[in-house]
């Protein structure tokens, strides 16, 4: 699996995409934070959060006693610049050519 | 307004998998001539010992904003070349950055099986509002802070080329 396949798959479960949510809100939670709002238990909350780790979306880090989990927005930031910053590009330029057959005419 | 009451992060942690060996990733954050090459295109200088001076400069654009000469400083507090830089960030980019405390910056770079690196910036931007959108790149026409960095930084490590250049 490369590093977008396991992004991709980790956006695509709508639980994921909640727990990164909270943490858009609010960073650095605790599993005991990120269980409270979810009607599930603290294994499933768990797994959901391995698997956003490996793929690079969440980051935890020790802090003293606690394990906080940090928002990571790279690996999407990643996909943005390699897809969709290619077609804003092509975008970008079909309308300058449209511009400048405008221009053209005038 | 629950976004604005309780986003109060203190804290911002980024993290990137780069292939690259610790010490190619440690010039490029490090020495001047790869700074220029990637995110905001800014030479840096770093005094790589603790206590020692770190600045990064404007580049034609900025100051053709009206920024000034040095938009950064900072002070080296821990320099472990090439797996961890700890260190100040205080940017003079505008009066309220400016007026705001000095933030910390961690860069960690782990070598993981496989010719991968994993770098983790860790930005402390406690007693500094302005940046907490700045730096985490959800100001429009401001670039894209950090992601938008070590997303760079990747790309031209990997491939030899930056994004926008």
């Amino acid at each position: 699996m490369t590093d977008d396949d396991r992004v991709f798959k980790a956006l695509a479960d709508p639980t994921r995409r909640f727990l990164l949510d909270r943490l858009f809100v609010r960073d650095g939670r605790t599993l005991t934070e990120l269980e409270s709002d979810l009607a599930m238990t603290r294994f499933g909350v768990m797994k959901h959060l391995r698997v956003l780790e490996a793929a690079g979306l969440v980051v935890s880090r020790r802090s003293g006693r606690e394990k906080r989990h940090f928002l990571n927005p790279v690996p999407i930031r990643l996909i943005h610049d390699r897809w969709i910053g290619k077609y804003r590009e092509r975008h970008v330029s079909a309308l300058a050519a449209l511009k400048n057959q405008l221009e053209e005419r005038t | 307004m629950t976004t604005a009451t309780e986003k109060r992060v203190t804290t911002q942690v980024y993290r990137v998998f780069i292939k690259a060996k610790p010490q190619a990733i440690w010039d490029a954050i490090t020495r001047p001539e790869w700074a220029e090459k990637y995110g905001y295109a800014c030479r840096v200088e770093y005094d790589l010992r603790p206590g020692g001076a770190y600045r990064s400069f404007a580049n034609e654009p900025m100051k053709a904003h009206g920024m000034p000469d040095v938009i950064i400083v900072g002070e080296v507090i821990e320099a472990d070349p090439p797996r961890k830089l700890v260190q100040t960030w205080h940017p003079l980019w505008d009066a309220q950055a400016s007026a705001e405390p000095a933030t910390r910056l961690t860069w960690e770079i782990t070598e993981e099986p496989g010719g991968i690196c994993r770098l983790t910036v860790t930005h402390d931007v406690s007693g500094a509002p302005s940046l907490v959108p700045m730096v985490a790149g959800e100001v429009p026409n401001a670039g894209g802070g950090w992601p938008f960095v070590l997303s760079d930084l990747k790309t031209l490590l990997e491939t030899g080329k930056a994004l926008g250049r």
